[in-house]
């Protein structure tokens, strides 16, 4: 009985059974309906774009760590070669998108909304577009773990625009309890069009992604969500769906943000995610159609992450989707598209709503832009004069994530971060319907993305600090065990020398064991060492004296020698020479007589009896280590002679 | 009432035991306010050691330029102070910068190791030395030890990294003066 209940409760908890309510809509709170614009781009199939005459590939074009360039400038790589390696948990590969030559590996500007230029690798191809080895994997019969891995080296980061490293999304281990995979086709921001047009065209492709996707997350369900101005690509995808068991096309209405993972999923299943967790917590894993794809062509062709599906639209003669190389200058898809017409004032990646103005148009087409939008007054008329807040609450009932957003808006213009934090600001996806509605024209997300960044730098600050203060800490520590350590060393040091003493001269009193401790010892020690420095110093100081001494006399002898050469002085330079001459002799005489009586006594030298027990000790340690090497020597040497 | 006062009595010497707070909290929150920099500023021979000044009375709260301003403010709200600007005597506070050597030039003379507070200077004797970016507050006390000039500070720059979103302003449009505008 107990046990059936824990067992109810548990698979309540872990949410395996959960029945899913596919046929009710779920609406959520707020949302928009800007002009679609749609239209525009998809009258005219797929084009694919010439390689151009340089590509140029920025290192940051994911979320995550910057990977590791392996490869060199002047260095030959072919098709799909990896440039770059990824590095760190969160980051992504980087593949050659043609075969050609790596020309440089500089700074350049990259399509960010800072305008900053940061580092990239330029490529110029050779026009042959040889692919490098390719090596598809069998993946019904290998280990996912081995699959897993293996999609690390793909290069693939989530296409729809967040450009998450995938092979994160995919739990190695196996053990994800993701029991629904979504896969995001709503494309809901205007304008973008690359997945509509990659669904009618490549809808099968997807569908054996889709496969490998649910295979690779073990998960029971795949549910497609499209919205209802897509009919299009509805019809191909449940056409394509057939052939897969468990997976099912739905169609959500058509409502700014549902292209939003948290909401589409809110729509097709119902299931509303807390803001503090993600999907996976609830079992729930989505993915957008292009990457679907993406990891299809990965595994089935071993093709990895070189190109995407890019939307250019807005004021161009010809707006198209293209599939575009990674590193293509956006001037080259500007032209494909017919060029843009004379008053484009700048350019948009991304939607009209989340995306940003591109620094310049001499930027390459990286894995996150999905859609580039030519800008001109007659599409975006700059917003009138920002008036002050009406305090309306427009704001508040269009946002999605249910935010107080004029609240919001106060604490960020007021600087007030903490409250701002309070009122979750982090939990903005910064969709921009809030300032789309606002009837006194704020540029409500702005104030939002400022208040983001100033938070994030000022919790980075905070992280630097701690870590300063550990480090200081530490160091601090450091030197005081250090000093701990000398003092120790020393007492020990002038321990010992008492030791020997006493066994010299047993008359001698004092230095018992207990004492080494003692500070006073430390203190006697240092007196010791104080005294020892003295007299060196002083034994310095007489050699340096009889130097000068002897040294003197023979410059002196010359000096004379050249200024008078009186007899008196050649006889003081002859006995000088002659004194000199009598030192060294006796000094010899000396030396042969100590070696002499050495080598009578034994190879000991003769002051043996005034060193310490330990220096003894030593000094035996050592005569038994070149015993040692000694016997190895002859031993090695019988060896080479045998 | 005598009984029930010595109960007392002793279950709080007993809690006083059991839940002593180790060290000065109100030192430790001060510390957590100031920037560590540990360049020694301030006439303390770091952080903590103002921090501890501060909370003895010794010490005004507005001797720390790295800290800036916003430090100031907080110091004086968490002490229930008047807030006083930044005393000039202490240095102006400067944007945020790491040290930098020229490695052609270090000799390897260690001196600037035993100066780092924060052990952010890799290098042994007689070897080239280098700054570890990531960990040096930029605090310039390497920069007075070395004795061949080879350090010099570089303020961080700016990178997509590190970028921030800017305060929105509205930019101020030249109206064309002609007479053209009918309103």
């Amino acid at each position: 009985m107990i046990t059936s209940i824990v067992q109810f409760a548990s698979k309540l908890i872990r949410g395996n059974d959960v029945v899913l309510p596919l046929n009710d809509m779920h609406k959520f709170n707020g949302g928009v309906h800007p002009a679609g614009h749609k239209e525009d781009s998809t009258t005219r199939p797929i084009g694919k774009l010439a390689i151009p005459e340089k590509l140029i590939l920025p290192l940051r074009q994911h979320v995550g760590h910057i990977p590791k360039i392996k490869v060199q400038v002047g260095d030959y790589v072919l098709k799909g070669q990896m440039l770059a390696e990824a590095e760190g948990n969160v980051s992504a590969a980087i593949h050659a998108p043609t075969s050609g030559t790596v020309t440089a590996i500089t700074k350049e500007v990259i399509p960010h909304p800072s305008g900053l230029p940061d580092m990239c690798i330029t490529l110029t191809p050779d026009g042959k577009d040889i692919w490098g080895e390719l090596q598809p994997l069998d993946w019904r019969n290998t280990a996912k773990r081995e699959l897993v891995a293996s999609l690390r080296l793909s290069g693939i980061v989530g296409l729809g625009g967040a450009t998450f490293p995938t092979h994160i999304k995919i739990g190695a281990d196996g053990k994800s309890h993701i029991h629904t995979l979504v896969i995001n086709a709503a494309e809901c921001e205007p304008y973008i069009t690359c997945d509509d047009m990659l669904m009618r065209e490549r809808a099968d492709e997807i569908v054996k992604g889709m496969e490998i996707v649910q295979h690779l997350l073990g998960a029971k369900a795949c549910i497609v969500g499209i919205e209802d101005n897509k009919p299009e690509a509805t019809v191909a995808m449940r056409d394509a769906c057939k052939t897969l068991a468990n997976a099912s096309v739905k169609v959500v209405p058509t409502l700014y943000p549902s292209g939003d993972a948290r909401h589409l999923i809110h729509l097709l299943l119902g299931t509303e995610i807390p803001h503090n967790q993600r999907s996976t917590d609830v079992g729930i894993q989505v993915f957008n159609v292009a990457t679907i794809l993406a990891i299809y062509r990965y595994f089935s062709f071993g093709e990895p992450a070189i190109n995407r599906i890019v939307t250019i639209t807005g004021n161009v003669a010809s707006p198209q989707n293209f599939e575009v190389l990674f590193g293509t200058p956006l001037p080259s898809l500007i032209a494909a598209a017919g060029g843009a017409k004379t008053n484009t004032t700048h350019f948009i990646m991304g939607g009209p709503m989340m995306g940003f103005d591109l620094p310049t148009s001499e930027v390459p087409i990286t894995k996150a832009a999905n859609c580039i939008i030519a800008a001109s007054p007659d599409l975006f008329q700059p917003p009138p004069p920002a008036m002050p807040c009406i305090r309306c609450a427009r704001c508040a009932d269009a946002c999605p994530v249910s935010l107080q957003p004029q609240e919001l808006y106060w604490f960020a213009k007021s600087d007030n971060f903490e409250k701002a934090r309070d009122y979750n600001l982090f939990d903005c996806i910064e969709c921009g319907c809030c300032t789309y509605v606002c009837p006194s024209n704020i540029p409500l997300v702005q104030y939002y993305r400022y208040a983001k960044s100033e938070i994030i730098a000022a919790d980075m600050a905070k992280e630097a600090a701690d870590l300063a203060r550990e480090r200081n800490d530490f160091r601090l520590a450091r030197i005081e065990r250090e000093k701990l350590e000398r003092a120790q060393k020393h007492a020990e040091r002038a321990a010992s020398a008492k030791a020997g003493d006493k066994k010299t001269e047993t008359t001698k009193p004092e230095s018992s064991s207990s004492e080494i401790e003692n500070p006073a010892t430390t203190s006697s020690a240092d007196d010791a060492k104080k005294a020892a420095i003295a007299a060196a110093v002083e034994r310095a100081k007489a050699q340096k004296l009889v130097a000068t001494n002897v040294a003197d006399s023979p410059t002196e002898k010359t000096v004379t020698a050249e200024t008078a050469k009186t007899p008196e002085d050649e006889a003081i330079a002859l006995k000088a020479k002659q004194d000199k001459q009598a030192i060294i002799a006796a000094a010899i005489e000396r030396a042969k007589a100590q070696k002499l009586a050495a080598a009578q006594a034994g190879v000991a030298p003769k002051n043996i009896e005034n060193v310490s027990v330990a220096v003894q000790a030593e000094i035996n340690e050592t005569d038994a280590i070149r015993e040692k090497a000694k016997q190895m020597i002859t031993a090695k040497e019988a060896d080479e002679t045998l | 009432m005598l009984g029930l006062a010595l109960v007392l009595g002793i279950l709080l010497g007993i809690a006083a035991l059991l839940f002593k707070v180790e060290g000065d909290p109100l030192v430790a929150r001060i510390d957590a306010i100031l920037p560590q920099t540990q360049c020694g500023q301030c006439g303390y021979p770091g952080c903590k050691p103002y921090a501890t000044a501060i909370a003895a009375g010794e010490a005004d709260i507005n001797q720390c330029p790295p800290g800036g301003d916003a430090g100031v403010h907080a110091l004086a709200d968490l002490l229930g102070v008047e807030y006083k600007p930044l005393n000039a005597e202490h240095g102006a506070p400067k944007p945020k910068s790491v040290a930098f050597i020229d490695e052609a030039t270090c000799i390897g003379c260690t001196l600037c190791i035993q100066a780092c507070p924060v052990d952010a200077i890799l290098g042994a004797a007689k070897h080239m030395h280098t700054i570890i970016a990531s960990e040096c507050t930029g605090c310039e006390l390497c920069i007075a030890p070395c004795p061949v000039d080879c350090i010099t500070m570089q303020p961080v720059a700016e990178t997509p990294d590190n970028w921030k979103w800017k305060y929105p302003v509205f930019p101020i449009k030249v109206i064309s003066t002609n007479g053209n505008r009918t309103s």
